[in-house]
């Protein structure tokens, strides 16, 4: 669905990414892992076409990305902390992300009620509580029922009955053959929803494996060991 | 298409900013004031000029950079959605320029029109002050886009701002003084274009036919183009001031990492 190679990206006094190759699947949950400062969020920017990079070639479904933005109607993300206008209400909001998509005709609004954000609909967005918000941000997400989500600690913040369902929803997902690449910092997440782990470290594509084959190569019990286990001797 | 979408739900978040309606009050407040006080309309506009000529640049740099900045998730957010980065832009600029443009118009012409003036004779006042709007908006969106610490960026829009409405000034009369042997008209009227808040006073004064408070460059300015052409001539320089950090901004915007 989308390949990655040879991407570069430098800033002012620092490369965040040198060279890295690699692919995305559809009915694939691939999580993005790494230190802090290896690379992922430029990766993941890059796709999403925040970032320009310096070479390197980027397709998503066969096309390769040169600035057309059209594209993204087939993308749904997820971001750490999402900021929409302040004094509208969240209606008002996903009537404005629903504008400015066309009005698709086929949309996914289960997880409105899985949240029971009903309630919630008529209250400026600088009202809502930290767990709202990303609820919010989840339902916006997964609305226009796209191809390929991009979720950033998509947990975090949430309640543990809000946290377990939106789990249950990226799996529904996952089903119906999406492209779900995903970042967390909690390993026990990963090792739930993930069937691919991608390691950035320092720039470079460290490994990419599946979970499933990293457990079993280090005999570890859980995803935290065995990361740990890999790593081990890599200053991290 | 998209643009003028964004267009419409920035501006229905914004109108409902308290900032918004604080801004209009302080516009309709002074002028009120200074009708009280007992001014006639003439006198009104006088002393309306140097309020629009200080308080519109220094709330359009500061507001407008600060909205920039306090927007960055959300342009992230909407650049993730099928949306052209150009149009984006456009949108937020618009977002800011509008509601203080009218905020502005509505704020100092109510206690005009509530007096039976003339839309006219407050028109050039208006124009001065939307021009200055727009342009401080756009030096703002260039800021704030150069610089990604905030503190930074706030902190030389304050010296842009001082620096054009007082620096500058002392800057020409110093030059004025040394060179008072020499002619100086011509680098004089260089000199006054090259700051657009001089040339909204100069656009302002020779409208008004103020010439006991035109200052040098006013009088220079009248002297050597006339009424019409110095007018023509001002608005001209600036459109000018308005379209270079703009389009600045706009390139950096299309260019920039986020």
């Amino acid at each position: 669905m989308i390949t990655v190679k040879q991407l570069k990206k430098r800033f002012a006094k620092l490369e965040a990414l040198k060279g890295v190759d690699v692919s995305f699947e559809p009915g694939e949950v691939t999580a993005v892992l790494g230190p802090n400062g290896a690379g992922k969020t430029t990766l993941i920017k890059s796709i999403l076409g925040l970032v320009r990079p310096d070479s390197g070639i980027i397709t998503f479904d066969g096309k390769e990305l040169n600035g057309d933005y059209t594209y993204r109607e087939r993308i749904g993300y997820m971001p750490q902390q999402a900021r929409y206008p302040e004094n509208l209400t969240v209606k008002e909001i996903l009537e404005m992300i629903r504008d400015l998509r066309n009005y698709p005709e086929v949309q996914d609004e289960e997880l409105i009620t899985m949240f029971n954000l009903q309630s919630e609909m008529n209250k400026p967005f600088k009202t809502l509580s930290g767990g709202n918000k990303q609820k919010m941000s989840a339902v916006l997400a997964f609305l226009f029922c796209p191809d390929v989500l991009f979720l950033d600690e998509p947990t975090a913040g949430l309640d543990p009955i809000a946290s377990s369902k939106l789990k249950d929803k990226i799996i529904t997902e996952k089903k119906k053959g999406k492209t779900i690449i995903l970042t967390s910092h909690i390993m026990s997440e990963i090792q739930e929803l993930a069937d691919k782990v991608v390691y950035l470290l320092e720039g470079n594509l460290h490994f990419v494996t599946t979970v499933d084959s990293l457990l079993d190569d280090t005999g570890q019990p859980n995803l935290e060991r065995a990361l740990a286990s890999k790593l081990e001797g890599v200053a991290a | 298409m998209s643009t003028t979408k964004i267009i419409k739900y920035q501006l229905q978040d914004v109108f409902r900013s308290k900032w918004v309606w604080a801004y209009a009050l302080f516009f309709f407040a002074v002028t009120e004031a200074l009708f009280q006080f007992g001014g006639d309309g003439d006198r009104v506009i006088t002393s309306m000029m140097n309020v629009v000529l200080l308080v519109i640049p220094l709330i359009s740099i500061v507001l407008g950079a600060m909205y920039l900045y306090n927007s960055r998730e959300y342009i992230e957010l909407l650049l993730c959605q099928p949306v052209k980065r150009s149009s984006l832009f456009f949108g937020l600029f618009s977002g800011v320029t509008v509601p203080l443009s009218v905020a502005f118009t509505v704020g100092v012409a109510v206690p005009f029109l509530m007096r039976g003036s003339e839309i006219g004779s407050i028109l050039f006042l208006v124009i001065t002050g939307i021009l200055l709007t727009v342009i401080f908006v756009a030096m703002a969106f260039g800021l704030a886009l150069s610089f990604e610490d905030r503190i930074k960026g706030l902190g030389i829009a304050l010296i842009l701002w001082l620096f054009f409405t007082v620096i500058y000034d002392g800057i020409i009369l110093l030059i004025i003084y040394s060179f008072s042997d020499y002619p100086l008209q011509q680098p004089v009227i260089i000199l006054s274009m090259l700051n657009p808040v001089d040339l909204g006073r100069i656009l302002l004064l020779l409208n008004y036919d103020i010439s006991a408070l035109m200052g040098f460059t006013g009088a220079v300015f009248q002297r050597f183009f006339g009424s019409l052409a110095g007018q023509s001539i001002s608005i001209t320089a600036m459109l000018l001031w308005l379209a270079i950090p703009f389009w600045l901004g706009r390139r950096a915007f299309l260019r920039r990492n986020f």
